[in-house]
């Protein structure tokens, strides 16, 4: 039967080709659009780490003021120095890492090459193994390196392959601000999207290419740069000059394994700033989040507000495309009232006709999808054209291209409906004596 | 015309109706928002920095010890003056459409109780103010002993020139000469009020202030170094920029002369906007779809009551009636159609920019959209209708004789 029906439905579809061909133009344009946004909607909105972001968490305490700096009542986004250390001494967490972004002048042993600044994480050791970053050469430094203050450095892939030719470089000596660091590790490709351990330094397609232990850089005072919120008498700190203690500057990221310990973990957070308010440095009561990765790109309202309006009027598009689609189909629905009062007087039932009608506009959604995807594609590509830092990420993957289908065939059923009920009233007498 | 018998016919069509209806408010809520959107965007293209930006060009050096800053200024300045079509060189720590290095709050009194707002405070050498091209309105420019040397961040107390609409945000209807703000502890007195200086860095931009600038005289020297502001006629800027990387090259070898931020002006204010400017792209585009799907919609719509009509539009021709008035009664039933799409789709237009209020800083829908968007949909409307209604027409009266 349903063979059938589909055979209906396309000589059917077939007999009024420019309607057929409105329909289609109207669900692919609409389909098109929406997959379009969506798709960047999606690959925005993406697990920066898939598999690993629900144990890893961002610890937030208040330690502002009772004036403070913001009235809201969540604390500030990052942590002060002295918490920061703080927390990471207190080793409570299955991994640990503090640490800030900011950039070093790089001088190359090559003459050919002029000095250049290379974007810098300064981190302790735990950054590596908490956040899988994969090794290519050697390996990140060791706790008692950092609490050293070695001079050593983990390089991108990326700056290996501009200064050594991707040889391996571990060993070898980098010059940086002045110093020369030792090279422990060459990092493969690596880039989580959004940038979720550190957002101040824009949220996608950025990447460090060289990590330094921040006890190095406290100890060097190399520049930093990123956000840098100060209360009561906190001085800013410019460029190089450390900001003061009323200043929250730098990321703390802990690793939980399971959500006892997270449970556990965040009664410590409470315990400290309790324990902090008793020694006279907090002021305000316990005010503690902890949030994993999700939690807190969602709290960050990371996907740029232009991503979700176009994605908002795409489907403002969408709904316009429908009703179109609903009019178009009714008015086809109605011109075969004849040959429907025909196929009741001969003895089919509503609901056979209606089973009929639905598979035809089933069939209009479906080219319709063929003719949105490629749409889609299109559009994903206008998108990669754009400056906008996300542009490189915009690719459809296979969930999405089943989304449009899905999408496409269900929002042609729906507005099938109506059209196919109303051509199912049809009294078949009526439509019988007219001819 | 009369509408009688056509709001009687429609009465019969009623689920079609409503459709049309429908897809002309939805259409109408879309366009008049989208339309607005594009407004904003638009405006904030064409804003007035209140510079030069066609004579202007900055150069930014980064990566020298500080201990060589007024050193290295002092050979940057007359290297780069040496450049033939150099009108001037300046130190300006932050630069329009550019880096930003100068933000902080102020209050309008020494305790700090009476908070004024969120500025930019420009801080430039000598020359800079006159290189920007900005006037002065009322006041005075810097003088000669209003150049000081300082620490830290800029000078702590200083003349001060302000724009207007700063002026106007902190003191109301008074005149701001001789009116003194502090930030924290630092003291500054207004001397000259500017006509426009916009801020840098547009992506931090927030509503109307924009143009909240402090211009603050200073000396170069170790904290005011670094970031230079090149004046040359229009025609030699780029060759003057190039120029200048050369000489950079040259006379301060120890410096990294930083690619992205060193550009003329103009190329910053482009590179600033792209993100709006593609917006904008995208909106015309989905308007244009918009306008193109609704119009086919509507065409598919009335070829279909044409043909369910022809043996009643013959009837009506056989019995008197001219071409013109079945055209006319196709248009009439149309202009009725979205009329009534239009009405629906003005209370959408505003539910729809309340949304976006809600959710994103935008500005109330102003009314005269309305009346645009109504314009364009009837014109729409019409012009959809006519292609199937000049087909109406064009059905002889014979057709009234014939039984199919």
């Amino acid at each position: 039967m349903f063979i059938y029906y589909l055979d209906l439905a396309l000589r059917s579809l077939r007999r009024n080709k420019a309607l057929t061909a409105l329909m289609v133009l109207a669900i692919a344009l609409g389909i098109g659009a929406s997959m379009t946004t969506l798709t960047v909607l999606h690959v925005l909105s993406g697990d920066p780490l898939p598999g690993k972001s629900a144990q890893l968490y961002y610890p937030q305490v208040d330690p502002q003021d009772i004036k403070g700096m913001s009235p809201s009542k969540e604390p500030p986004d990052q942590v002060t120095l002295i918490d920061g250390l703080n927390l990471l001494h207190a080793v409570r967490a299955d991994h640990q890492a503090l640490m800030a972004g900011g950039s070093v002048p790089l001088q190359p042993e090559q003459s050919s090459l002029d000095p250049f600044y290379v974007d810098a994480r300064y981190t302790t050791a735990d950054f590596f193994v908490m956040f899988d970053a994969p090794f290519l050469y050697g390996r990140g430094w060791t706790e008692a390196d950092g609490d050293a203050k070695a001079r050593q450095v983990v390089i991108a892939k990326a700056l290996n392959d501009k200064l050594f030719a991707g040889e391996n470089s571990v060993g070898r000596t980098l010059r940086m601000a002045g110093t020369s660091f030792r090279i422990v590790g060459v990092l493969d490709s690596w880039q989580p999207n959004p940038h979720f351990y550190d957002l101040n330094t824009g949220s996608y397609a950025y990447s460090e290419q060289v990590f330094v232990p921040l006890q190095t850089m406290l100890d060097l005072h190399l520049s930093r740069s990123g956000s840098n919120d100060c209360w009561g008498n906190g001085g800013g700190g410019t460029d190089n000059i450390l900001p003061s203690d009323e200043c929250v500057w730098l990321q703390f990221w802990v690793q939980l394994d399971s959500p006892a310990k997270a449970v556990a973990y965040k009664e410590f957070l409470t315990h400290y700033s309790q324990d902090q308010k008793t020694l006279g440095r907090f002021q305000r009561a316990p005010n503690v989040r902890l949030r994993n990765v999700m939690q807190w790109l969602d709290y960050q309202m990371v996907v740029p507000d232009d991503v979700r309006l176009q994605n908002g009027l795409a489907f403002g598009f969408l709904l316009v495309c429908l009703v179109n689609t609903v009019g178009l189909m009714l008015a086809k629905f109605m011109r075969r009232a004849a040959e429907l009062g025909v196929r009741r007087a001969l003895g089919a039932s509503r609901r056979a006709l209606f089973a009929q009608l639905l598979i035809e506009s089933g069939v209009v959604g479906l080219v319709g999808g063929c003719g949105g995807l490629l749409l889609a594609m299109f559009g994903l590509w206008l998108v990669r054209q754009r400056p906008s830092d996300y542009a490189a990420l915009a690719h459809l993957d296979l969930s999405m291209l089943f989304i449009t289908f899905v999408l496409a065939v269900c929002a042609t059923l729906l507005a099938g409906l109506l059209p196919a009920w109303r051509a199912c009233q049809i009294a078949p007498a009526l439509q019988l004596k007219s001819n | 015309m009369q509408i009688r018998p056509i709001l009687a016919a429609l009465r019969r069509h009623r689920l079609a109706t409503m459709l049309v209806a429908l897809e002309i408010a939805l259409a109408c809520a879309v366009l008049c928002n989208a339309c607005f959107l594009i407004a904003n965007r638009v405006a904030l293209l064409h804003v007035v920095s209140g510079v030069d930006e066609t004579a202007l060009a900055t150069v930014q050096l980064t990566g020298y010890e500080d201990s060589h800053a007024v050193d290295l200024n002092a050979r940057v300045l007359a290297g780069l003056r040496s450049i033939p079509g150099m009108q001037s060189v300046s130190v300006l720590n932050s630069i329009p459409f550019g880096a930003r290095r100068g933000t902080a709050g102020i209050t309008l009194d020494m305790a700090g109780q009476h908070f004024g707002g969120v500025v930019e405070f420009y801080v430039g050498g000598p020359g800079s103010m006159q290189a920007l091209g900005l006037h002065v309105t009322s006041g005075r420019a810097p003088q000669v002993d209003d150049f000081r040397t300082f620490e830290g961040l800029m000078p702590t107390d200083a003349s001060v020139q302000i724009t207007r609409s700063l002026a106007e945000h902190l003191w109301p209807g008074t005149d701001p000469l001789g009116k003194d703000f502090w930030l924290d502890k630092w003291h500054y007195r207004v001397v000259g009020v500017i006509d426009h200086l916009v801020r840098p860095d547009p992506s931090n931009w927030q509503g109307d202030s924009k143009d909240w600038s402090i211009f603050v005289p200073a000396l170069p020297g170790k904290y005011l170094a670094g970031s230079y502001l090149l004046r040359a006629d229009p025609k030699d800027i780029s060759r003057v920029l190039r120029d200048a990387r050369t000489t950079i090259a040259k006379i301060a070898p120890d410096a990294v002369f930083d690619e992205e931020g060193s550009k003329t002006l103009s190329d910053l204010r482009t590179d600033s906007f792209r993100q709006d400017r593609a917006m904008v792209g995208m909106l015309v585009g989905v308007i244009i779809a918009l306008l193109l799907v609704t119009a086919l919609g509507i065409v598919g719509l009335v070829s279909f009551w044409v043909a369910q009509r022809r043996k009643q539009i013959g009837i009506r021709r056989a019995i008197g009636a001219t071409r013109a008035d079945i055209l006319n009664y196709f248009q009439t039933e149309n202009f009725l159609i979205v009329t009534f799409g239009i009405v629906l789709g003005m209370l959408l237009a505003f539910a729809l920019n309340l949304l976006l209020m809600k959710h994103y800083e935008l500005p109330r829908l102003p009314l005269y959209y309305l009346p645009i968007g109504a314009l364009i949909l009837w014109g729409l409307g019409q012009l959809a209708v006519l292609g199937p209604a000049l087909r109406a027409a064009a059905v002889p009266p014979v057709v009234a004789t014939r039984s199919v």
